[in-house]
Order: C-alpha cells, then structure tokens, then sequence
C-alpha cells in the first residue's frame, strides 16, 4: 500500500469524488437542463424585447450578445452555486462535523472541494447543453479571440469556486453558533441570484445598485465569467475581472477559514 | 342530521391541524422574524427584477410601469397565497425518498387534503404583502374606467389566479411520482410559470404563448385581466373578452392537476416501510 498521499494530491482525489458523485443525478440533472432552457427562452422574451424598446442597443449589449449572456448565465446555473445548499451545512448543524475535524484534512478546503467537483460534473449535463440549445436555437455572438474562452474557462472556475466558499460562509459557518440557518440559506438564494446577474446583467442595473452589487462577490460569481467569455470585455479587462474575483475568492476563504477555527472551539454536539 | 352540521364535523380535523401548524410557526419568534423579512424581500427583489428593466425603457410590449405594477400585482399576489398553501407539494419528493408517505395513507383523509394541510408556511404571508402593495398601486397610479364589471372583473381574476397557481402545484406534485429526483422538470412549469406570468406577454413569440398562454395558463392569471382593466387589446388579434376566461382557465388547470395526481397517486407502490 502507499502512504497516506498529502497535500495536493488528497484534494485532487476529493474533486474528482464530487465530479463522480454527481454523475449519479442524471435523471435530476436532465430535469435542470429543462428548467434552464424555459428560463432561458422567458428571459429571451423579455430582455429582447428590452434591448429593441431601448433602440437596438443597450448599455453596449444588442441582441445577439444579450442572447449569449441568457444562455451562458442558464447554462451555469447548474454549476454556480446561487441556491445556498451545501452537503455540509447539515453536518455541521448536527454535530458530524466533530468526525470530520478528527480527520487530517482542512474541514472547510475539503467540503469546498466537494462542491467544486460536483459542479464541474453539472458543466456537462446542463452547462454545455444550454449553450448549444440556446445557440441552434436563438442564436448568439461569439468572440474571435481565442483568448477570451482561456480566460473564460478560468473565470468559470474561479465562478463555481467563489460561490462554494462563500456558501459555505454565510450558510454553513454560522451553523457553529445557530441552530436553524434555513433562513439564512432562503436570504442567500433571494440575494445572491439578483446581485450575480442572474436575471437582468448588472450593467443594466441604475448606477447605485450596480455599485452595490460590486460590492458584493455576487458579480464574481456569473457576471463577470459571462462578460469575459462572451467577449463583452476585451482581455484586458478580462485580466482585471479576474484578480478581482482571486481577491474574493482569498477574502471569502480567509474569513471562512477564521470562522471554522472559531467555530471548532465552541463546537457543542447535542444529544449523547 | 343536518347537512352543514355534517360538514362542520368533517372539517374540524383540518381546522385543529392548521391551528396547531400555526401555533407551531410563532413559537421561535426571532426565527419567524427573519423568515417573515426573506419571504417579504423575495417578493420585493422579484418586482426590482422587472424595475431594473424600466430604467433603461418607459415601455414594454406597449405597457408602462403603472400597468405591469397592475400585472405583477394581481399574479404575484395570487402566486404568493398559492404558494402558502400548495407550495410544499414540492415536498413530495422528499417524503417519495424517506418513505415517510406511507404515513399519510394511513389516516382517515384524503392524501392531498393531507399535504395541504401539513403544512401551512404563514411566513409566506409577507410575500403576499408585496404582492397585494403592487397590486393596490396598480390600480390607483392607472386610469381604470371603474363599473361594476371591472370590480366584478377584478375578483374573478384574483380567485381565479389563486385557484390556477394552486392546480399548477398539484399538477407538479403528482408527476413526483414519476420523477422523484427530476423535480425540477416541473419547477420549470410552476417557478418558471410564476416568472411568465408576471411578464407583459405581449412579449412572448408564438410557441411561449402555447405553453405558458394557453397549456399552462399563466396569461389569465395577471396579464389578460390587466388587459381588460386598462381597455387595452391584447396582441396577436386575441379577442378582448378573453380577460373574463380565467375561470376557464382555472377548470382547465385543475382538470390538468387531478389527472396528473391521480396517475401519481395509482403509479406510487410504498415506500418499502
């Protein structure tokens, strides 16, 4: 037998468990990519229609690249995480997460892992074909440089690693200290999906709430993912985008770290 | 014995559960408070989502913000209550996966009385709020040529949306018994059919108007009564009486749910238990 691998290697191992997980729920996931396409053809409607009222062109988005934006931000849906639903918040309200901290790996870098592995897998039932659907279907733009798909595809990544830590921050950690965090899981969701940019791009947003919204890493989440890979920034940008979505990932993760480490020590496991 | 005796004695049951569900629901007050708060800010992001739109455009598929606050109003107010009372239908699944349904089938009462009554969220009721707010602006920001007819017009819309939300949960409940781990096939349906309804749907292209116009009626739940309020026409040459079919429409829905469930209700084997 080997030795127990280290470092790298174990979270490795723990992001490709997620991405098989996953691969289990293809019945659910075809269900996703059903919700997604209506979503998506509701949102066609009503940001078309939006785009011609405001004459061909709104705050630089025209029909073609506001179609790319719809069906990449449904086709990450299944990916980014804007529901607030972490495995290891119920571990960590019932006390499991006592067994998990005897293991000898980091609680919070373990579960976030998980999470990113099984959003990589949905990239496939319900990310690509979203895009494909929308594409044949209503047609969208594309950028030429093939840089902006490089960075894209980080962006996503970062995207889905974002929205993981900060689930498990605003969700899960509390559970160390709360009883019931329900409600801060629904607060999440209701949040979380009109900051990202979900239904109607930020930069359609008045000034104010566009600010507020950069203020958040909600933005980090989709918005700016989809900006780069649709070619709406030049890589310039692109580059910019994506230090500030490191600088969230870092802050996000820093202070969910601080929290677990605080949280271990009040640990009260109920029951016998 | 007296008919409404009987029926007095059949619905006290119902009225001792959804008492005690109630009761249940106050006793955490600070966890009550919050839920009340993020059931209230969904409704108010929900109507910010079509804001945001309005920023940019004063009209959309020929209405003003006035006017959708009149199509928001009514079919959001109508989902909210739906929501309040049908909505944990989507808890179906989770009970299908526990198995803790064979539970129900063995009480004395109808199994989707049963559902309906386990669970009555009153937090649900702040959402509701929002929704009877845009509707109350709706109607007094527009120049609405008020007869009887239109006060008449106005409360069949509103039992009828209710009614429509309602069978669009059951609908979905029952292909649970189906999908189990699909549920979000229907969410599709029922979510997505929220967010078309609160729509102008004189945006939709032709196929969106088949599903969500006229198979999963959600245009009779706030856009088409609207119509008929304001004295607009509604688009693609539909006639404008349409706004009073709504009742129709609510038939049709539950003619729809109460196939689906009971199909669901014979396809379901037990939980094993």
């Amino acid at each position: 037998m080997r030795a127990v691998p280290s470092g790298v290697r174990v979270y490795w191992r723990i992001l490709v468990a997620g991405f098989r997980r996953q691969s289990a729920y293809l019945l659910a996931a075809f269900g996703g990519l059903v919700a997604n396409t209506t979503f998506g053809l509701l949102k066609v409607a009503i940001l078309f229609a939006t785009v011609r009222a405001a004459g061909g062109e709104l705050e630089g988005y025209d029909v073609a690249l506001m179609s790319t934006y719809i069906w990449v931000s449904q086709g990450l849906l299944g990916s980014v995480n804007l529901f607030g639903r972490i495995d290891i918040a119920d571990r960590i309200k019932d006390g499991d997460v006592a067994v998990d901290f005897l293991r000898p790996l980091d609680v919070q870098a373990a579960a976030i892992t998980t999470e990113v592995g099984k959003s990589l897998f949905n990239l496939i039932p319900r990310g690509i074909p979203s895009v494909l659907i929308g594409g044949l279907v209503v047609g969208m733009a594309l950028p030429d440089n093939p840089v902006a798909y490089l960075l894209g595809a980080a962006s996503i990544v970062l995207g889905i690693a974002i929205s993981a830590a900060t689930v498990y921050l605003v969700v899960a950690a509390p559970g160390f200290w709360l009883v019931e965090t329900r409600g801060l899981q629904i607060l999440y969701m209701v949040v979380s999906g009109f900051l990202a940019g979900l239904f109607v791009p930020i930069w359609i947003f008045p000034r104010w709430l566009e600010i507020v919204a950069q203020a958040t890493p909600f933005p980090s989440m989709m918005m700016y993912p989809v900006d780069i890979i649709s070619g709406r920034v030049d890589s310039g940008q692109g580059l910019l985008l994506i230090a500030v979505q490191v600088g969230w990932l870092v802050g996000v993760g820093a202070l969910g770290q601080v929290l677990t480490r605080a949280g271990r020590r009040h640990l009260e496991v109920q029951g016998g | 014995m007296a008919e409404p005796l009987t029926l007095r004695a059949r619905l006290r049951p119902y009225r001792a559960v959804l008492a005690s569900r109630a009761r249940s629901q106050r006793a955490y007050r600070a966890s009550f408070g919050l839920d009340l708060a993020s059931s209230a800010l969904v409704g108010v992001i929900e109507l910010a989502e079509i804001w945001v739109l309005f920023h940019s455009v004063t009209e959309l598929g020929g209405l003003d913000f006035a006017q959708i606050l009149l199509v928001f109003g009514l079919a959001d107010l109508c989902f909210s209550l739906a929501d309040m009372t049908f909505g944990h239908c989507d808890n179906l699944p989770t009970y299908l996966r526990a198995g803790t349904l064979d539970v129900f089938y063995l009480r004395p009462q109808p199994l989707l009385l049963q559902l309906v009554t386990s669970d009555i969220s009153l937090r649900r009721l702040a959402r509701a709020g929002v929704g009877a707010v845009a509707l109350a602006f709706g109607l007094a920001l527009n120049d609405i040529a008020w007869s009887p007819a239109h006060v008449l017009l106005l409360a069949v819309a509103i039992v009828s949306g209710y009614v429509m939300f309602a069978g669009m949960f059951v609908w979905a409940g029952g292909a649970q018994f189906f999908l189990v781990d699909g549920a979000e096939t229907t969410n599709a349906f029922v979510y997505g059919g929220r967010y078309a309804a609160t729509q102008p749907a004189s945006v939709w292209n032709r196929p969106l108007w088949a599903v969500f116009g006229f198979f999963f009626p959600m245009a009779f739940t706030g856009f088409l009564p609207a119509l008929w309020l304001l004295g607009i026409a509604p688009p693609y040459g539909l006639p404008d009486w349409l706004g009073w079919c709504a009742p129709l429409a609510a038939a049709w829905t539950w003619l729809l749910a109460l196939i689906s469930w009971r199909w669901g209700v014979r396809h379901y084997q037990g939980g094993g238990g």
